[in-house]
């Protein structure tokens, strides 16, 4: 690899203040939302004074946590699924050629573009027709199903134009498809399945019309049930929670990256 | 590799998980829903089993007026058109900053680059409506921007900015960004230096550098991000309620009060449906004329 | 790859502490408005009696319904308003509970005890009532406003822009429709037409709609004047002294929420146990002093907040008692209507 820093395109110009603005854009309402989160008054929006209450609050409210614990436990089964089928989808996607292959692009981007409620309420109705039981179940099985496009098309973009010749070397060299799998292509599709994974994740503990339709009865999810609190106004409550769970995928971050130093 | 069966047997296995999964639990469903458009609304919501009407689509374009006469009704077309221009400028504007950044983590030594895909994914570990929350904080006229104009002296008095098309915008963009940029980061990452140099070498600009190797490079992550902003924020109608103060109606708010006070399920679904053929046509149209299937060498 | 193992872990141990809860029998299953329910107040109920109660909430009668409808089940109690209680009567989706021959029914006062879509309270238990008004900042108009949707509707030049009406097809269409003296559930396009007129001659004053927040932003002073619901007005008003909450001669919409027991409800006995004790004084004077509204039990304000009961917003004044108007539930053709005008109000 050659040293990147030597390389002009390092300073082309607008890229790096770009980037820098894209980043504080991303985080300046994180930080707002924190701050808040030690407001002492019951009303989100007002600033009276700093305490640390809400955190004791938000962490004794068990309807809230069973909340929280469930929407990690959707979006990480439902990302799990989702990605491994699109990663499967998009490798013969982009590797083979047949007739009808914009009718299968067309199918797996449908969860994007039928509105939620209309999905909420035909997954419901079709759930209740085939007699499934209402519950976590049902919530993974809806969240897996709008996950997939957007797990696949990073991973399909990442493939395509990618060279195949390598793949083919290697097959040559290994003749065993799996290692070859194992050793070429998934370290290349890497950046492209993390890309896909986080993006299925992050869509999935937003979304909560569907989830507020599938769920059965105490299988509701944090947004759910954040949804339901802005009615009458967001205490701070709901900012100590979300600072938990940006703590929570902060941790993760630092393990994963952690692990992966460790691994060097 | 392998012979015509063997291909197909693969194909069959490769595809088959995520064709199932959509096939059984979106496209089913899916029917249902086409079959709820045309019936007759019930009494107290809900449907009408078995009786079958086509009033929900004639409604989408034409009224009826005191005497019972069709007239023509643009006010869902300009909900459509007002959606399709807002998702359009949000696509626009997500691309405008998202591949500057994506570009710029491609650059980042390697051990760097996961770490940013995580960073930035973290903020949206929290929630929707509480960014949006945090986003009326800074936007209002006491608000942290507004006091920085202030400070700066930029302004003398507070200038609106929540609750106007500005606020959606901003909010908009903000919602969808990482959607742009991680497609476009996925295909921007394999992008292989020594060509960039060997271009140099051969006296090629900066310019032509992007314009030749980092752009059709970038094309397919592209493709992918604007489809992935464009879709959802057509159906958005959170942030334009919080932040556009619901002055102006979307097609998603349309869609969602007619399962909500109008209880009107059949009229709710063919509205989908005209939405779901519009943006079929838009993808069916861009294919054709990006025929070149990608993937093939 | 190790990283998709640890992926692949992490789920399997977060399915496994999912499905750890299952269930166990002493159990009740509530479904009610957001934040319309005192988390000690579950906590009082379940000392008392024993049975823990999981807690669902939704945003709106019409969202409660489509759900029911569509064919979900598994909760033993919901809270729908009055003309939500009379669609699910027809509609066979609530068990009959005899809710008259409970052993606290007799501290339900009139006239709570026989309302019109449940005269015999063969079904439903009543839970809080209140009102839709409007509430204004005294401290930012000059003199004194009209308690007339007037001051709503065509409001004063420093008013424009400083407004917000509830983001409810149904609230707003009804204050227009007292307003401009039509019957709210008109059938007649022309008197539509005359509703849609105070909407959209009303809305480059108006500043947002939104149902959301409301309480904050009248308690921040994002904004001046805010159609609201009592309970709502009260709590802002704690923050803000110089709110006053408006009963319009008009006419204004009066609601009230009650208990209901969807059938095939899986703890029948336990939603029974629920109802009756919600309508002990001391029980539902908690849910009054949470939420700020009013409650149809005799004895309650015995154990209510003083401010609760000195609110004129909360505790009506009794010559306000005709300005009231229950809400209804109007025909097809008449929220058809409705909807067009709403739709074509923000279009």
């Amino acid at each position: 690899m050659l040293k990147r820093r030597g390389n002009p395109l390092w300073r082309f110009p607008g890229v790096a203040p770009t980037a820098a603005f894209v980043f504080a854009y991303l985080y300046l309402p994180i930080f707002i939302l924190i701050a808040f989160s030690f407001n002492e008054n019951r009303l989100a929006t007002i600033w009276t004074g700093f305490t640390f209450d809400w955190y004791s609050v938000a962490l004794n409210n068990s309807d809230m946590i069973r909340a929280a614990r469930n929407s990690l436990i959707v979006a990480s089964s439902a990302t799990f699924i989702a990605t491994l089928a699109a990663i499967m989808a998009a490798l013969c996607m982009t590797r083979e050629r047949f007739r009808r292959q914009q009718a299968v692009n067309a199918v797996i981007a449908l969860p994007l573009i039928v509105p939620e409620i209309v999905t909420a309420v035909a997954t419901l109705l079709f759930f209740v027709i085939i007699g499934i039981r209402l519950g976590l179940l049902t919530v993974i099985i809806a969240h897996t199903v709008f996950c997939i496009p957007f797990a696949y098309l990073p991973i399909r973009a990442r493939l395509q134009g990618m060279d195949p010749r390598l793949e083919e070397a290697a097959s040559d060299l290994y003749a065993d498809p799996w290692r070859t799998f194992r050793r070429i292509t998934l370290p290349l599709l890497w950046p492209g399945i993390l890309s896909g994974a986080m993006l299925a994740f992050i869509i999935s503990l937003d979304t909560f019309v569907i989830t507020y339709f599938v769920a059965g009865a105490g299988a509701t999810t944090l947004p759910v049930y954040i949804f339901g609190m802005i009615r009458i106004g967001i205490t701070p409550e709901v900012n100590a929670v979300s600072a938990l769970m940006l703590l929570i995928s902060i941790t993760f971050v630092t393990l994963s990256f952690l692990v992966g130093r460790m691994r060097r | 590799m392998g012979g015509g069966m063997g291909r197909l047997l693969r194909r069959s296995l490769l595809l088959g998980p995520a064709l199932f999964i959509i096939g059984f639990f979106m496209l089913l469903p899916l029917f249902l829903m086409g079959y709820v458009s045309i019936l007759e609304r019930g009494m107290a919501g809900g449907v009408q089993w078995g009786q079958h009407t086509v009033e929900a689509y004639v409604r989408f374009l034409f009224e009826r007026d005191l005497m019972d006469n069709l007239v023509v009704n643009i006010d869902y077309l300009r909900i459509f058109a007002r959606s399709f221009l807002l998702a359009l400028s949000t696509t626009i504007i997500a691309l405008l900053i998202g591949l500057p950044t994506a570009f710029y983590m491609s650059l980042q030594p390697a051990r760097w680059r996961n770490l940013l895909i995580f960073l930035v994914t973290i903020p949206f570990w929290t929630n929707l409506l509480v960014r949006n929350y945090a986003w009326i904080l800074l936007l209002r006229d006491s608000g942290l921007i507004n006091g920085g104009l202030q400070w700066l002296g930029l302004s003398s008095e507070p200038i609106r900015l929540l609750y106007t098309p500005f606020a959606v915008g901003v909010g908009l963009t903000y919602s969808f960004l990482p959607f742009m940029i991680l497609p476009i980061y996925a295909s921007l990452e394999k992008i292989d230096l020594r060509l960039v140099e060997a271009a140099y070498d051969l006296g090629a600009s900066k310019w032509q550098a992007l314009r030749r190797i980092v752009l059709p490079l970038a094309m397919p992550g592209i493709a992918a991000g604007s489809i992935l902003v464009f879709i959802p924020s057509l159906g958005a109608y959170v942030t334009p309620e919080l932040l556009g103060g619901s002055r102006q109606l979307m097609i998603g708010n349309l869609i969602q009060g007619q399962f909500g006070a109008a209880r009107n399920w059949p009229f709710g679904a063919a509205l989908a449906f005209v939405l779901l053929a519009l943006v079929l046509l838009a993808m069916m149209l861009y294919a054709r004329r990006y025929r070149r299937a990608p993937g093939q060498a | 790859m190790k990283r998709t193992s640890l992926l692949a872990a992490g789920v399997a141990a977060s399915l496994c502490m999912g499905i750890g809860q299952a269930a166990d029998a002493n159990e009740l299953y509530l479904y009610n408005w957001s934040n319309y329910f005192p988390p000690e107040l579950l906590k009082k109920f379940e000392e008392d009696t024993g049975i823990s109660v999981t807690l669902d909430v939704y945003d709106s009668n019409e969202t409660m319904l489509a759900r029911l409808q569509a064919g979900a089940a598994g909760y033993d109690v919901v809270v729908p308003s009055d003309y939500m209680m009379e669609i699910m009567i027809e509609e066979g989706l609530v068990e009959r509970i005899d809710t008259g021959e409970m052993e606290n029914f007799a501290n339900v006062t009139k006239p709570h005890d026989s309302p019109r879509q449940d005269p015999e309270r063969a079904y439903s238990a009543p839970y809080l009532w209140g009102t839709t008004g409007f509430t204004y900042d005294s401290a930012r108009v000059e003199g004194e406003l009209e308690e007339s949707w007037k001051e709503f509707f065509e409001p004063r030049a420093e008013l424009s822009g400083q407004i917000a009406v509830l983001n409810d097809e149904v609230e707003a269409y009804n204050a227009a429709a007292y307003y401009s003296g039509i019957f709210k559930c008109t059938e007649d396009p022309a008197e539509a037409q005359q509703i849609l007129d105070v909407l959209q001659a009303q809305a480059p004053h108006v500043a947002m709609y939104q149902s959301d927040g409301t309480i904050d932003r009248m308690a921040a002073g994002e904004l001046i004047m805010h159609m609201q619901f009592n309970g709502a007005a009260h709590r802002a008003k704690q923050q803000r002294d110089s709110l006053v909450y408006v009963y319009p001669k008009e006419g204004m919409s009066f609601w009230n929420d009650n208990f209901m027991v969807p059938k095939g409800a899986p703890n029948l006995e336990n939603a029974k146990t629920f109802i009756n004790w919600m309508m002990a004084p001391e029980n539902i004077a908690i849910a009054s002093n949470y939420t700020g509204y009013m409650n149809a039990i005799r004895g309650s304000s015995d154990f209510m907040d003083e401010s609760l009961v000195e609110d004129p917003a909360v505790n009506m004044p009794e010559e306000y008692a005709d300005r009231l108007r229950p809400t209804e539930d109007c025909s097809v053709k008449a929220r058809e209507l409705r909807n067009r005008v709403w739709t074509r109000l923000r279009s």
